[in-house]
């Protein structure tokens, strides 16, 4: 179903192409939470069952490629840097994404009654959404008002076209993968509801 | 209404206050500890282990705001009560926002003692930036509380909750004080404090309108 | 005496995970009636209260009260019912009164002081109105939160065993109590699981088996030794 991620040629070392995972794959996490924003809100509205699975579904691939994120970040890092770790801005609001979103997935899996997690996983769905664009925001303005510039920018500002283009394909890859995972994973979960009534 | 019961209830029990007291009177000794006499190490991470001391306390209040309701099921005889259950979220974080406040301040004068602070210039100031923070931390907690109220492990799901959530708010909060603290002017961090002012209508909106859902079941 | 169903449940079933409690449930009681429902521990009578209540959602099935349905109209339904249960709710660490004045001003009630002493001494509490709670008894519990509805005269009452557990005087008391309520104009659903004081109060009476009513009787048509039988057939034919 998903095509190839063939990282175009860089001129800049190979290590840069892990860049072409770890931007789109960032953005794809966004889409996933923006998803289960509305997911939530539609549950919470309708009490339909699929909402809730689209929600569900797409709140673990959406942590799936958070980590994806994090780990490609990570692995940018220690040959460019020399540190496995660093408190720039983007690693830094997407681990706090990761850790928000996974505490939905536990959420979920600790309350037993269904129909209640549901309920909560949905209202904590819309929580964590909201809180997005404060994440991003206190992060940025934490790293970039206080720090030397000499950190990496979340992103180079100006970029030649190819690198735009490879990043624009990859991302559509992603999203791809992305519909698939999440189709398959409610698919499964339908199921799952289905084998228990 | 509901803030008048949970006072009662407060005053005749006591066990949060103390709790939390202790709790925060606690921290501050272990911050005494753990990073020593060093004056200028310690002038630095000030606002960090002030808020620290606010957040941890915070968590242990807030987690309790609906033990009372544990008994009796009284949880099911709040939502048995016709009519719109948000004024219950709002009794409740007015209740936790008091609770809050109150220790805070304790734990303010505490370690202005402690610590040495010069903090009657600043007072105003310093003010406003607690009562931003503690309303955003307040409307999220209130809110996880009850949701996790039922919950098997509660004790570690809330924290587990709720602290992501706040980071951004902790942020904002500890370089807004630390302003404060070396006397700059409140228009200085002007867009920390405008982030704090949303995050605290966001939360409450949204505390409001999802607690229906919350209580139910 | 006007005869429309205040209570009304239709093809009522609720499933809980794995377990299907309730299967094509119907049940209907008209203002100034009371009906009994009898059923073995688990039969799920209890659930058939709180879809009732509202607080639990039907899977499939109506239940509607005073034409509300109860799921989708919860907010109203709540203000017609009153519900008795296992439970008392009622807040350990303050007095009875205190208890009634913010249950009642939860309810929206304007309460006078006057209301209160009347309902305190409706439930005879009245001399321990200023203890707290913890020190009850447990028929003090259920007094106390049958009060709540001395004040707020709901149009349906819903009890889940409430005989269990009184003593005596205790058992006389509530019945003069139902059937002041059922005079009222209101309508009583009562739940058993063995044959007390309930059977005295009520003008029908089912036998919930196999997650559905399996009969429904007016109370003069059968002798209690009759109804025994069949209950106990039922309940054996439904485990």
């Amino acid at each position: 179903m998903a095509f190839g991620l063939a990282p175009r040629e860089a001129t800049q070392g190979n290590v840069q192409r892990i860049m072409y995972l770890h931007v789109p794959s960032v953005w794809v996490a966004y889409l996933a939470f923006a998803v289960v924003l509305v997911a939530s809100i539609a549950y919470l509205a309708r009490r339909s069952e699929g909402a809730d699975r689209l929600a569900h579904a797409s709140a673990e691939v959406g942590v799936l490629f958070t980590g994806l994120t994090i780990a490609t970040g990570s692995i940018w890092g220690k040959p460019t840097w020399g540190t496995w770790w660093t408190w720039d801005a983007r690693l830094t609001t997407v681990s706090i994404l990761f850790v928000m979103y996974l505490g939905y997935l536990l959420l979920r899996g600790m309350i037993d009654d269904r129909e209640r997690g549901a309920r909560f996983a949905a209202v904590l769905g819309i929580v964590a959404a909201f809180n997005i664009p404060l994440v991003h925001f206190s992060v940025y303005w934490w790293r970039t008002l206080h720090q030397p510039p000499s950190l990496m920018k979340p992103g180079p500002s100006t970029m030649p076209g190819v690198i735009v283009a490879a990043l624009l394909v990859n991302f559509a890859a992603f999203t791809l993968l992305y519909v698939y995972f999440v189709t398959r994973r409610a698919r499964v979960l339908r199921l799952e509801a289905e084998a228990e009534a | 209404m509901v803030v008048w019961k949970d006072l009662l209830v407060e005053r005749r029990s006591k066990e949060t206050l103390n709790a939390v007291f202790f709790f925060g009177l606690l921290l501050l000794f272990l911050f005494q500890f753990a990073l020593g006499p060093d004056r200028e190490r310690l002038a630095g991470t000030l606002p960090g282990l002030l808020w620290l001391g606010f957040i941890l306390s915070g968590l242990l209040g807030l987690g309790r705001t609906f033990v009372a309701e544990r008994e009796n099921d009284c949880w099911e005889g709040l939502l048995l009560t016709p009519g719109d259950k948000s004024a219950i979220y709002v009794g409740k974080l007015a209740g936790n926002l008091l609770l809050m406040l109150v220790v805070e301040t304790i734990l303010l004068v505490l370690f202005g003692f402690f610590f040495n602070l010069e903090l009657a210039a600043v007072l105003p100031a310093l003010a406003v930036v607690i009562a931003l923070g503690t309303v955003a931390f307040a409307a999220v907690g209130t809110l996880f509380a009850a949701m996790t109220a039922h919950v098997r492990a509660r004790e570690l799901l809330f924290p587990v909750l709720l602290l992501p959530v706040e980071a951004p708010v902790l942020l904002a909060t500890v370089k807004a004080t630390e302003a404060v603290l070396l006397g700059e002017p409140l228009g200085s961090v002007a867009h920390w404090l405008k982030l704090l002012a949303a995050a605290d209508v966001v939360y409450v909106a949204v505390g409001v309108l999802t607690f229906d859902f919350v209580l139910e079941g | 005496m006007a005869s429309e169903a205040l209570i009304r449940v239709a093809g009522l079933r609720k499933t809980f995970g794995n377990h299907r409690v309730l299967d094509g449930l119907d049940l209907d009681v008209r203002a100034g009636e009371a009906v009994a429902v009898l059923g073995a521990n688990g039969a799920g009578k209890t659930t058939l209260l709180k879809v009732l209540a509202t607080l639990v959602r039907p899977t499939r099935g109506t239940a509607t009260v005073a034409g509300y349905d109860c799921a989708r109209d919860a907010e109203r339904v709540r203000g017609q019912v009153g519900l008795v249960g296992h439970s008392s709710y009622v807040y350990e660490d303050l007095t009875a009164a205190e208890n009634l004045t913010f249950w009642a001003t939860l309810a929206g009630l304007k309460l006078t002081e006057a209301a209160r002493a009347a309902a305190l001494a409706a439930v005879e509490l009245d001399r321990a109105a200023d203890e707290r709670v913890r020190t009850f008894s447990a028929g003090m519990k259920r007094r106390l939160s049958l009060a709540r509805f001395v004040l707020a005269r709901p149009r349906v009452l819903l009890l889940d065993e409430p005989f269990t557990g009184l003593d005596q005087r205790g058992k006389k008391w509530l019945e003069e109590h139902l059937a002041a309520f059922k005079a009222g104009g209101g309508a009583l659903l009562m739940t058993s699981h063995s044959f007390g004081r309930e059977l005295a109060v009520a003008d029908r009476i089912a036998i919930l088996a196999g997650g559905a009513i399996a009969l429904d009787t007016a109370r003069g048509s059968l002798s209690a030794d009759d109804i025994h039988r069949l209950y106990t057939l039922h309940a054996e034919e439904a485990s």
